[in-house]
């Protein structure tokens, strides 16, 4: 087989942030029509790379050069890079909720005839473009009313419109289930084919073997390792290997749960669509969780796993309309997230950008966040006790971060995940509703959150993991529920529960 | 400069600010012939100008929780004027008025937080309907004519501390007194903060840089003691400025040391997140908007009993220079961002600039272009700082 050119070489790269080197002295060279895969810890600087390529951080702003099509490229802003084929598709989505597809994929680039936007045919390029990355949606579709899957997918759709390249990906399916994720793959194998270049960051070693050309594995600001695949087979260990620099030869540590009584029951739960008049989101669904276990949930996407539980979690979405709680065999009503809170609830929510996060804080203001009694001395809030209690966490969990003062704003994508579990961790609840806790995390990381949650459950906690990610719901959880739309369809064991039984449960159609 | 920075400690942009305030009093100074830098004079400017910072402390709340209040102006005249209406017609005891002036200022503000917690109406709008409602309301009730007030007012709006012990001070001794207490109460915060840094792995701050702090701010605040405190027999350190004084202390501990604080910046900084943490949106933004039209009331009383009547026109567009503090101190329009200091030397900044060019004969239209410049250009300095900086207009 012989080997393309190079379509991209980055030499030296370096970039400094205040007080953070967050690269330093990087290389990469990708060839054409490759997909060139990038791994590394959190923090390690896969994201800052990108954004060095892609413009975000200006020619001048770090040190280093970039050949691109041979010709050295001294990008000022985004709009450059793109210029040159270059797309980037961030680690957080970056569309407009309020508008429609075509507004989206042609935001910047409106089509315009006589000083007015042509909609005609900015619509029917959309819908061609949509076939590209085979999605057959109305081009008028409210981002809003998109799955996490879909809008992907119409990222890289406005990638394509701009006649891209070289596509980058940062941790695209971190947020999507198996079956999205076996789609973007495939899909990005047929851009391969199309002779369009693809960088990917991923966690997720088996995605990695799966498509990769390639890899580069960065770890703290250095290339550790950089090497092509010879014949299709990819060593994960080795990666592990090169990113943590030691080998981790279990991915879920040892843990045997001693399940207690019987903590936390939702009974015959149901909900109606904020929006949808008539939807049931939730519909009679009844589950329990004993004190020191971990239960897992199961479903695919948009089956109504998280909607479930923010509902239990104070009403906090849809519409109630039925159903009872009890906690340690009493029934309670709680229609608030401050009675959630006080009644031992805790949930960390999946979208820790719009939902987890105020990127205005710090990461020791975050932390106490949810639970500012626990600071106060004399009523008024201890900024010594916010420092000790951060600070524990940034050294239990990791948290790569100079100090606690840090902006959240500043820290890397995982190591924001690793901030907001400290807060409801700091919270000290009884039952801890656990959504999507290690999206892109690293794996090293993960274990040590998979530690903690063992910790938890040792300390008589009811766990609940809500995971997209099979492996890791049979990895951790003693009992299984899986859900599709919105019903609760199965309740597997840890000894029955595997791959294919929890698929079948997960898909299980109506009628069946 | 590294130096200069540890002196300075945390927040540069606020010593900006601080610096920009010096420097502007020292050149007014030279430019009127020194007739700045006088006790008459400052004793002036902090009594003349105490009620638009009294005002500033509760837009600043209402700025970070990323809301606007427009009505505050409104509501301190028509506070002022029920104030001055139920002493006239009522007869009501000076402290009872008072009473009722607050009172109207905490059911002002209930109707705007019920329009914007409840009904979830924007700010802007529940408050610009507040304004006008208000403003109609002062004319309608004052037949459009001044009302006398309770001359007992008139401490509070133009009165001066008491005079007392022995004359060697050679100023007065309650002005000194206060000094005292303010250099004491600095010291101490700043030795505790300085303990607290040590703690963890954030860096600790340097003891001499610290000690050097301590000792120009010390500097600072005597000089300003005996500026105040020897100025013509029977004046001192002026009553409104000092009741501005208790409720800057206030305020600053409710929005740093308090959970309430906490949530405010929540709210504005992420709503959802904030929900989603147990913080009661609805009740922050509520107590928020009552809070604003109490101090509302606060300034409209202040006002009042300086001018000893109460006039249909009192408070017109006094929000403007509210919410031109709290930007010029650095807020951010998207809410979350902000502090009590930085916006106390924000409205200083504005009361500086009336008050010297002024001295300086400057007539009220061109103060008014000058002020607009000042808090464009504090502004855009604020964004260039932080390039990021949100500053979508748009209202929560
Ligand atoms: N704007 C910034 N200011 C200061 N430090 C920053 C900034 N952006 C990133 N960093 C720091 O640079 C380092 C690399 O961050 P980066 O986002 O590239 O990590 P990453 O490899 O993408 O991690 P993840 O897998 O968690 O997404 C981190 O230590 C981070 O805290
Ligand atoms: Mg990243």
């Amino acid at each position: 087989m012989g080997k393309n050119p190079f379509i991209l070489q980055m030499k030296g790269i370096t970039k400094e942030f205040p007080g953070v080197k967050a690269l330093d002295d990087v290389s990469l060279d990708v060839r054409r029509g490759t997909i060139h895969a990038i791994c590394g810890e959190n923090g390690a600087g896969k994201s800052t790379l990108m954004k060095v390529l892609s413009g975000v951080y200006p020619h001048g702003t770090y040190h280093g050069q970039i050949f691109y099509m041979d010709k050295e490229m001294k990008f000022s802003n985004i709009k450059e890079s793109e210029n040159a084929g270059i797309a980037i598709i961030h680690q957080e989505l970056t569309m407009i909720p309020e508008l429609s597809i075509t507004e989206n994929i042609f935001m910047g680039n409106e089509i315009v005839k006589r000083g007015l936007i042509d909609w005609n045919a900015e619509r029917e390029h959309t819908v061609e473009i949509l076939k590209r990355v085979g999605l057959s949606v109305n081009p008028d579709t409210l981002i809003k009313h998109m799955g996490v899957g879909q809008q992907q997918l119409v990222e890289i759709a406005k990638a394509l419109s701009k006649n891209v390249k070289l596509l980058i990906l940062d941790e695209p399916t971190s947020a999507l289930n198996e079956s999205d994720s076996a789609n973007l793959l495939s899909l990005m194998k047929e851009l391969r084919s199309n002779d369009i270049t693809c960088i990917m960051i991923s966690h997720k070693l088996n995605e990695i073997a799966e498509v990769s050309d390639a890899v580069t594995v960065i770890r703290d600001g250095h290339t550790v390792e950089s090497y092509e695949i010879e014949d299709g087979y990819v060593d994960e260990n080795k990666i592990i290997r090169a990113m943590v620099g030691r080998s981790i030869d279990n991915r879920y540590p040892e843990h045997e749960s001693h399940p207690g009584e019987v903590i936390f029951e939702v009974e015959g739960w149901n909900v109606e669509d904020p929006e949808i008049e008539g939807k049931m989101v939730c519909k009679n669904s009844t589950f329990n969780v004993r004190a020191g276990e971990i239960v897992g949930f199961a479903g695919l996407m948009g089956a109504g796993r998280t909607e479930l539980m923010r509902s239990v979690f104070g009403k906090n979405y849809g519409i109630y309309k039925s159903g009872t709680i009890k906690i340690k065999g009493k029934e309670v009503t709680i229609n608030s997230v401050e009675q959630a809170i006080s009644n031992g609830i805790a949930y960390v929510p999946e979208d820790r950008k719009s939902l987890g996060l105020n990127l205005l804080d710090s990461i020791e203001e975050t932390i106490v966040s949810a639970n500012l009694k626990a600071i106060l001395s004399h009523g008024l809030i201890s900024i010594a006790k916010q420092k000790k209690a951060a600070e524990e966490y940034r050294q239990s969990l990791k948290i790569k971060a100079t100090n606690t003062q840090v902006g959240v704003n500043t820290l890397s994508g995982g190591n924001q995940q690793k901030v907001v579990l400290s807060k409801w961790m700091f919270a000290e609840p009884d039952i801890l509703i656990l959504d999507e806790p290690t999206r892109g995390i690293d794996v090293g990381a993960k274990y040590e959150i998979y530690k903690l949650i063992h910790e938890l459950a040792d300390q008589g906690k009811a766990v609940i993991l809500v995971s997209s990610e099979l492996p890791e719901l049979l990895g951790m959880a003693d009992r299984i529920y899986t859900i599709f739309e919105g019903t609760i369809t199965g309740e597997l064991q840890r000894g029955e529960a595997n791959q294919e039984s929890l698929m079948k449960k997960m898909t299980i159609t109506s009628g069946n | 400069m590294k130096y200069i920075k540890q002196v300075l400690g945390g927040d540069l942009r606020q010593y900006t600010m601080v610096v920009a305030l010096a420097a502007l009093i020292i050149i007014f100074n030279i430019i009127s012939g020194g007739r700045m830098l006088t006790s008459s004079n400052f004793q002036n400017l902090l009594s003349g100008n105490a009620y638009v910072l009294v005002l500033a402390l509760g837009m600043l709340m209402v700025i970070v929780i990323g809301q606007i209040d427009l009505a505050v102006g409104s509501v301190a005249g028509f506070a002022g004027m029920v104030m001055a209406l139920s002493y006239r017609d009522l007869h009501l005891p000076w402290y009872l008025t008072v009473i009722v002036a607050l009172l109207i200022g905490l059911a002002a503000g209930a109707l705007h937080g019920f329009f914007l917690s409840q009904l979830g109406i924007p700010g802007f709008i529940t408050t610009l309907g507040g304004m006008m409602i208000f403003r109609g309301g002062v004319i309608w009730i004052s037949k459009s004519i001044s009302v006398a007030a309770p001359p007992e007012l008139k401490w509070f709006g133009a009165g001066y501390l008491p005079e007392w012990g022995p004359k060697f001070t050679g100023m007065n001794n309650s002005t000194l007194l206060l000094g005292i207490i303010a250099i004491v109460i600095y010291i101490v915060v700043q030795l505790r903060k300085y303990k607290a840094s040590a703690i963890g792995s954030s860096s600790k701050e340097n003891l001499v840089a610290v000690i050097i702090r301590i000792i120009l701010v010390s500097a600072l605040i005597s000089y300003f003691t005996w500026l105040f405190g020897s100025g013509r027999e029977g004046t001192s350190f002026p009553i409104p400025g000092l009741i501005l004084l208790i409720l800057i202390i206030v305020y600053h501990t409710i929005t740093q040391k308090t959970t309430f604080g906490r949530h405010i910046y929540a709210v504005g900084g992420n709503k959802s997140a904030a929900a989603l943490s147990g913080v009661n949106v609805k009740k922050v933004y509520f107590l928020t908007m009552m809070n604003m039209s109490f101090l509302a009331a606060v300034a409209g009383i202040l006002f009042v009993g300086r001018s000893t009547a109460a006039g249909p026109a009192d408070g017109t567009s006094w929000e403007m220079d509210a919410i031109a503090s709290v930007f010029i101190g650095g807020a951010a329009v998207s809410g979350g961002v902000g502090t009590i200091l930085a916006t106390m030397v924000g409205g200083l900044v504005m009361a500086v600039l009336n008050n010297g060019l002024m001295l300086m004969g400057v007539g009220a239209d061109k103060t008014q272009v000058i002020k607009g410049c000042v808090l464009l250009l504090a502004v855009a300095f604020d964004v260039y700082n932080k390039k990021n900086g949100r500053t979508s207009a748009s209202a929560k």
